[in-house]
């Protein structure tokens, strides 16, 4: 099997990722659509690795998931507090910096 | 050059007054005017003892100077505030403190019902100083400051009574004016530093034959615009006639006798600059033969007795400037003719103040009429000076103007002949305005309503009047006998050859009484022969009426240089709002503008966020792309 389908699987992934953080308001939702694109780079990187024949592609990948990890712990802090104060989760709702 | 160091006490005691009077206000109001005086008159003793020490030396050694501070130390270029008293400085320390000090005391009773008497007083004073600063300044540059003192004296003191708006304009009108003239002292100052590298007197006379002549003349030049603006001269002459707002005894004493003649001092002190350029002595000339013309046609048909006395000021200034053109031949008598100018005309203008304050300030002569009866001694002072300044024998006026109508007509060739009927000419006309004046004022029939009550003044006014009419009868006779004036000055300029004479003296004479008698006789017939209408007649020659105007010089200066002013000002002003403000307005109006379009782009919906950044993400990739390809 090419190990291009692997970089075609990646390319569907990240789009499905990128129309979900602009099309959906939830930002749960785009939560977990911002992840599916950082898991479709990440998957890029691995795949390219393999191709190479080389090892900095995993090794990245490894940095990221740890990237994740961090983004995930604070990106869901502010989604829990934004919910507290506002008791809403629709990330339009929460535009007040632009005044 | 022997020290003196007496001479600053000259300066000293007159602006100790003004300071005092000015700082002390309304605390010396009850005795201002009698230490203004005093001091004044210590002046002028200063001075007495200074001529009698001068007249115990050798004419050689006359000359003291005073040295008071290094005032400018620049490299190789010095200059000290230092005072030199000469020959020529002596007469006007003596015309100046001696003249001022009668002055004073005339004030003391003309200003006595003036609530601002001391600050009157505190100018005058300030006027001694500067105008003392001038004639004993030692380089051009303390002769500025004198200059330029004497010209603020002379702006406080038209615009006096500068409650009155029409005083004030006159005493803005004075003060640019002689600006004008200023700029010509600076420029003069400027070129002898940066051509000849000293303003000294001394200095700039020791160059003054190497130096080439072109810079001679440029100096002349603006020596000659200095002289024009502060002596009143053509084409700078129009502020005269309005200066006389201020308070009589101002214009008996600054533009009369002293300050307006100081121009007269700058060309006969820079007597080695003139004789070593031709050609702005003939500017000179020129200058003061217009104006002794102008002068006296506008004294012609004056109705203010006070603006009638100024244009014969003028006039006779304009004498002094074509005598001091004459070079080394007519510097003394243009120095003559000064010193019996300042006696006679300050004592007319001191009489025209006793008859205005007896005739409840009234100027217009036309209103005038029969006063020899209510005022003798002011009638017989002011006749005195009258008869001194139209020149008749043995008044002061005679032997000064004679002697400049004598050496202007021996001056040679064509321009002698032009000189000097210019200055027999001047003679009759100002035989004929002197006399309208008296036969107005004094002798023609009463013209006045019976709410005035015309009456003589008291003696503080009287006294200065009649000692200035003595030296109207004798200081011509004393300072020309056995060529007084003329040995006294004549080391300070240079040797002259024999000039020819085209007329003989006496003829000269004969012809000058000649003019006079046609001017008196004109005047007579049509002042005191006939009747004088109370308002000036209207259906006049179209020369009358242009002479009543200054002969159009204000309309002139108007067209000529105030409305193309006023057009690029107003020019300047359009230009520095639409292009200067608009440029700075603009920048402000495009970053603001930019700011609200940019604003809109920053909506606060993180998705639009997200879509930028894909998009801005897809270009770059797309632009790497293009570009590895």
């Amino acid at each position: 099997m090419s190990l291009d389908n692997y970089l075609y699987l990646s390319a569907i992934l990240f789009t499905i990722g990128a129309v979900g953080v602009v099309v959906r308001r939830n930002a749960i939702v785009v939560f977990m659509c911002v992840e599916l694109m950082l898991n479709a780079a990440n998957l890029t990187l691995v795949t390219f690795s393999r191709i190479n024949g080389t090892l900095d592609g995993q090794v990245i990948a490894f940095f990221t998931m740890v990237v994740a990890a961090c983004e995930v712990v604070v990106g869901l802090a502010i989604i829990v507090t934004i919910y507290r104060s506002r008791r809403s989760t629709s990330i339009d709702d929460a535009s007040l910096l632009k005044r | 050059m022997v020290t003196n160091n007496g001479l600053v006490y000259l300066i000293a005691l007159p602006l100790f007054g003004a300071l005092s009077l000015l700082l002390l206000g309304r605390r010396a109001d009850k005795w201002g005017h009698l230490l203004a005086t005093t001091l004044s008159a210590g002046s002028f003793a200063v001075g007495l003892l200074q001529l009698s020490e001068m007249l115990a030396r050798t004419p050689e050694a006359r000359p003291v100077t005073q040295k008071l501070f290094t005032w400018i130390s620049v490299g190789s270029f010095n200059v000290d505030a230092s005072l030199l008293l000469d020959q020529l400085s002596i007469c006007f320390v003596l015309l100046i403190t001696g003249v001022g000090t009668l002055i004073h005391i005339y004030s003391i009773s003309y200003m006595s019902h003036d609530p601002d008497r001391r600050r009157f007083f505190a100018y005058l004073n300030l006027f001694i100083a500067a105008m003392l600063l001038l004639v004993l300044g030692d380089s051009y540059l303390n002769l500025y400051v004198g200059w330029e003192g004497v010209g603020l004296a002379s702006y406080l003191l038209i615009g006096f009574w500068n409650q009155k708006p029409a005083y004030a304009t006159a005493s803005k009108k004075a003060f640019i004016m002689n600006r004008i003239g200023d700029m010509g002292l600076s420029f003069a100052i400027m070129i002898a530093f940066a051509s000849l590298g000293t303003v000294s007197f001394s200095g700039v006379k020791e160059q003054a034959h190497q130096a080439s002549e072109a810079t001679m003349t440029a100096i002349g030049i603006m020596l000659l615009v200095a002289a024009v603006g502060k002596s009143a001269q053509f084409p700078l002459q129009a502020w005269l006639g309005d200066a006389m707002a201020g308070p009589t005894p101002v214009s008996a004493l600054i533009h009369a006798a002293t300050m307006v003649t100081a121009g007269v001092y700058l060309i006969v002190r820079s007597n080695f600059v003139f004789d070593a350029a031709p050609n702005a002595q003939l500017l000179v000339v020129i200058v003061g033969a217009i104006t002794l013309m102008f002068g006296a046609l506008v004294g012609t048909a004056k109705d203010d007795i006070k603006k009638a006395l100024a244009a014969s000021t003028m006039s006779q200034i304009g004498y002094m400037i074509l005598a001091s053109g004459l070079g080394p031949a007519g510097y003394a008598f243009a120095i003559m003719h000064l010193l019996t100018h300042g006696f006679f005309k300050a004592g007319m203008f001191l009489g025209a103040g006793s008859v205005m304050h007896g005739m409840n300030d009234e100027v217009n002569m036309r209103r005038y009429g029969g006063l020899r009866k209510f005022m003798p001694i002011t009638f017989i002072t002011f006749g005195l000076g009258y008869l001194a300044i139209i020149g008749v024998p043995p008044f002061a006026g005679f032997y000064s103007k004679d002697m400049i109508i004598e050496t202007a007509l021996n001056a040679g060739g064509a321009k002698g002949i032009i000189l000097g009927s210019v200055a027999l000419l001047g003679a009759a006309i100002t035989a004929f305005y002197m006399t309208r004046v008296m036969i107005l004022t004094f002798t023609s029939s009463k013209r006045w309503d019976d709410t005035q009550h015309p009456h003589e003044s008291p003696i503080l006014m009287w006294l200065p009047m009649a000692i200035l009419a003595i030296g109207s009868v004798i200081s011509g006779f004393l300072l020309y006998r056995g060529e007084a004036l003329k040995h006294w000055l004549e080391p300070l300029f240079e040797e002259h050859g024999e000039h020819t004479e085209l007329l003989p003296p006496i003829v000269v004479s004969g012809l000058a009484l000649f003019m006079v008698v046609i001017g008196v006789a004109l005047a007579v017939i049509k002042y005191q022969l006939s009747d004088v209408e109370v308002v000036a007649p209207e259906n006049v020659s179209v020369f009358t009426r242009i002479a009543r105007r200054d002969l159009l010089q204000d309309d002139i200066n108007e067209a000529l240089f105030m409305r193309p002013g006023q057009l690029i000002t107003s020019a300047l002003v359009k230009i520095d709002q639409s292009v200067v403000d608009g440029a700075v307005h603009g920048i402000g109006k495009m970053a603001l503008g930019s700011g609200s379009v940019l604003r809109k782009s920053q909506t606060g919906f993180v998705r639009s966020y997200a879509v930028l950044i894909l998009i801005g993400a897809g270009v770059l990739i797309a632009a790497i792309w293009v570009v590895t390809k």
